[in-house]
C-alpha cells in the first residue's frame, strides 16, 4: 500500500480494525514521507525509531477496540511528552526533558496511537506565521516559501503534507484555525476548560486550548472525542457531558440557524474574502441552514483587548524561566545578572517584546488603564456573543481576512501581523469553539477558509455544520510535493 | 502616550531581561505602534462594566492534597542547567 500516507485518519482506523494493514507499515510510510520531507522543517524533535518500536509492539497484541489502533502521530512541541525533549519552540527550552505526560497527548496514547515527533510552532506559541521559532521557520506545503500560519505552523504543515494523518495544535487567538485556512486543513479550537491544558506550555492561562488539526471534518471530531476529557490536573477543566463527536456526527443541519456578523466585513478586506463568504453563505443555505444578520458590536476592540490580555498573562507564566531549574542559563556575575541575562539570551524577541508589554500594563499605575479595561473590553465582547446566540445556533465568518504570505513579509511589522487574527481572537476572549474549515482558493491558488463559531460546549454542533458545508465545498489541496527529491 | 527609553529600562529591569541602548530603541518604537493600537479601547466607557477574569464559569475546586509521583528528584533535578547531584546550584547570594 503505497498511498498509505494519502489516507485520512478514518480511513487508517478503518483498514487498520479490518487487519488489512498492520500499524508497523502505516507507521513505516509515515516515517519514510516525514524523512523525505526534512525541507519543510515541521519537526523540531523527531522520534521514528521509538515510533516504529511501538508500531511492532502494537502489532503483537493488537487492540482493536481503541479509536487510535496504532496510528502514528506527531504532535506540537508545546506538550510535554513524558522523557521526550520539549521545546515549545525556544531556546530557553532547548534541553528540557519533561518528567511528565501533558493530559492530551496522554489520551492520544492510551487509545493506541503512538508519537512519530514534536512539531515545530511559534516560540511559546507566539506568533502567526511560525517565523518565531527558535528552531527555524516552516514552509507551507502549498508553495515554497509561503508562511504555514502559526503558531501552530508545524503542525498544519505536518497535516497538509501528510507527514501525519492528525495531529494537534494549541490556540490562543487563533493558532490552531489560522495555520489550518493557510494550509488546506481543519482545524478545531474548543470551547475554553473542554481539553485539559495540565502539560501544556502555559501563554497566556485563560485563552489557550488545545485542539485537533486534521484532513477533515470527521477525522477532526474524532480527535476531539479523544482529547476532551474532565481533568482535575487543570483547575479551569470544566465537567459537562462530552459527545462520542464522530459518532454523533450528521450532515443534516436544516432549520439550523446561522448568524451572518456585519462588524467582520471590515475595512480593507479583499473582496476574495468576502466573495468565499458570500459562498459560505449560500453553501449553508443549501444544506438546508437559515442565515441571520446579527451584530457583534464590540468586535473591533478585540485586538486591542487581547494584546494586553495576553501579554500580561504571558509574563506572568513566562516568570518561571529564569535559568535555574531547567532550560539554558547565560553566566552572570550574580544572581540577577544571570536571571537577566538567561532571559535576554534565551527569549527571541517577539517573546520579549510581549513579556515587556505584559509587564507594562501590569505594572503600577497602569493596570487600572490598561489591564483592568482590558478584562472590561473582553466582558462586553462575550456579552455580544451572548446576545448573538439568543437568535442563532452558531456564526459564519472567514477565518482570516488573507491567504498565506511569503515568509519575511510581515515579520518586522508586529501590529500588520496581530492583524492576521482579527477573525479568530474574538472567539477565545469569550471562550467559544471555533472550526476553521477549507472553503476555496484565492487567485494564487492559495487556500482560504471559513470559520464557524459555536456557542460554549456546542462542539457537536458546528462540527455538523461543518460536516455538512464540507461536503458542498468539496475542497481539494493542491499539494505538489514540491519539496520531494 | 509615548514610551521612552528611561520608561523601556524600567520594564526591562522588571521583566528580568537586560537591554541594551539599541534593543531599548527598538523595543521603544515596536510598543509605541502597539499601544497606539491599544489606545483604541479608550473610545468605549466601561466605568459601569464588571471585569471578565474568567470565562469558565464555574468556582474553583479543592482536591486533597496527596503526593501522586513519588521519587522523581533525580530526573527533576538532571533538567538543571549546572549540575549536582541533590540541589540547584545558583551564583553566590551571601557574601
Amino acid at each position: 500500500m503505497s498511498d498509505i500516507t494519502k489516507q485520512s485518519l478514518s480511513e487508517l482506523v478503518k483498514n487498520i480494525k479490518n487487519k488489512k494493514v498492520s500499524s508497523e507499515e502505516i507507521t513505516k510510510e509515515f516515517v519514510n514521507r516525514s524523512e523525505k520531507s526534512k525541507e519543510l522543517n515541521a519537526y523540531i524533535t523527531e522520534d521514528y525509531s521509538s515510533a516504529l518500536d511501538k508500531a511492532k509492539k502494537f502489532d503483537q497484541k493488537p487492540n482493536l477496540d481503541l479509536k487510535l489502533p496504532g496510528i502514528p502521530i506527531a504532535v506540537k512541541d508545546l506538550f510535554c511528552t513524558k522523557n521526550i525533549r520539549t521545546t515549545a519552540g525556544s531556546k530557553i527550552l532547548n534541553n528540557f526533558v519533561p518528567t511528565y505526560e501533558s493530559t492530551v497527548t496522554q489520551n492520544i496514547w492510551n487509545e493506541g496511537a503512538v508519537l512519530l515527533g514534536k512539531l515545530n510552532c511559534d516560540e511559546f506559541a507566539m506568533g502567526s506565521s511560525n517565523e518565531t521559532s527558535f528552531f527555524g521557520n516552516v514552509q507551507n506545503p502549498i508553495d515554497k516559501n509561503l508562511v504555514p500560519g502559526g503558531s501552530s505552523g508545524g503542525s498544519a504543515s505536518a497535516v497538509a503534507g501528510q507527514l501525519t494523518p492528525i495531529t494537534i495544535g494549541t490556540d490562543t487567538g487563533g493558532s490552531i484555525r489560522q495555520p489550518a485556512s493557510f494550509t488546506g486543513t481543519v482545524g478545531l479550537k474548543p470551547t475554553y476548560g473542554s481539553c485539559s491544558r495540565y502539560g501544556i506550555v502555559a501563554f497566556a492561562s485563560s485563552l489557550d486550548q488545545a485542539g485537533p488539526m486534521a484532513q477533515n471534518v470527521k477525522d477532526c471530531a474524532l480527535l476531539q472525542e479523544v482529547i476532551s476529557t474532565y481533568d482535575s490536573k487543570d483547575s479551569t477543566s470544566i465537567n459537562f457531558k462530552r459527545n462520542e463527536y464522530s459518532k454523533e456526527l450528521t450532515n443534516n443541519i436544516k432549520g439550523k440557524k446561522i448568524g451572518i456578523p456585519k462588524e467582520y466585513r471590515v475595512d480593507g478586506m479583499p473582496k476574495e474574502i468576502e466573495d468565499l463568504w458570500q459562498k459560505g453563505i449560500n453553501y449553508a443555505k443549501d444544506c438546508g441552514a437559515e442565515i441571520i444578520d446579527i451584530s457583534l458590536p464590540h468586535t473591533s476592540y478585540a485586538l486591542p483587548t487581547y494584546y494586553i490580555v495576553a501579554p500580561a498573562e504571558a509574563s506572568s507564566n513566562l516568570a518561571r524561566y529564569d535559568g535555574v531549574k531547567y532550560g539554558f542559563r547565560a553566566k552572570g556575575e550574580n544572581l540577577i545578572d544571570m536571571y537577566e541575562k538567561t532571559r535576554s539570551e534565551g527569549f527571541g524577541a517577539e517573546v520579549q517584546r510581549r513579556i515587556m508589554i505584559g509587564t507594562y500594563v501590569l505594572s503600577s499605575g497602569y493596570y487600572d488603564a490598561y489591564y483592568l479595561k482590558a478584562q472590561k473590553v473582553r466582558k462586553l465582547i462575550k456579552n455580544d456573543f451572548d446576545e448573538a446566540y439568543k437568535k442563532v445556533d452558531a456564526i459564519l465568518t472567514p477565518s482570516t481576512p488573507s491567504a498565506a504570505f511569503k515568509i519575511g513579509e510581515k515579520k518586522d511589522d508586529p501590529v500588520s501581523m496581530y492583524l492576521n487574527d482579527i477573525f479568530t481572537v474574538p472567539v477565545n476572549l469569550a471562550g467559544l469553539p471555533g472550526i476553521s474549515i477549507p472553503a476555496g482558493h484565492d487567485s494564487k491558488g492559495y487556500p482560504l477558509g471559513l470559520q464557524i463559531i459555536g456557542k460554549a460546549f456546542d462542539e457537536q454542533n458546528i462540527l455538523n455544520i461543518a460536516y455538512a458545508m464540507e461536503e458542498k465545498i468539496d475542497f481539494k489541496n493542491k499539494i505538489t510535493d514540491w519539496w520531494i527529491k | 502616550m509615548s514610551i521612552d527609553l528611561k520608561t523601556i529600562k524600567h520594564i526591562s529591569k522588571l521583566s528580568r531581561i537586560s537591554v541594551d541602548d539599541q534593543k531599548a530603541e527598538k523595543l521603544a518604537n515596536d510598543l509605541n505602534s502597539i499601544f497606539k493600537f491599544i489606545e483604541k479601547l479608550n473610545e468605549l466607557k466601561t466605568d459601569k462594566v464588571l471585569p471578565l477574569t474568567s470565562v469558565a464559569e464555574t468556582s474553583l475546586k479543592l482536591r486533597s492534597d496527596e503526593v501522586k509521583s513519588n521519587n522523581i528528584r533525580e530526573q527533576i533535578v538532571k533538567n538543571s542547567p549546572q549540575d549536582n547531584e541533590d540541589y540547584f546550584v545558583v551564583p553566590k547570594v551571601i557574601e
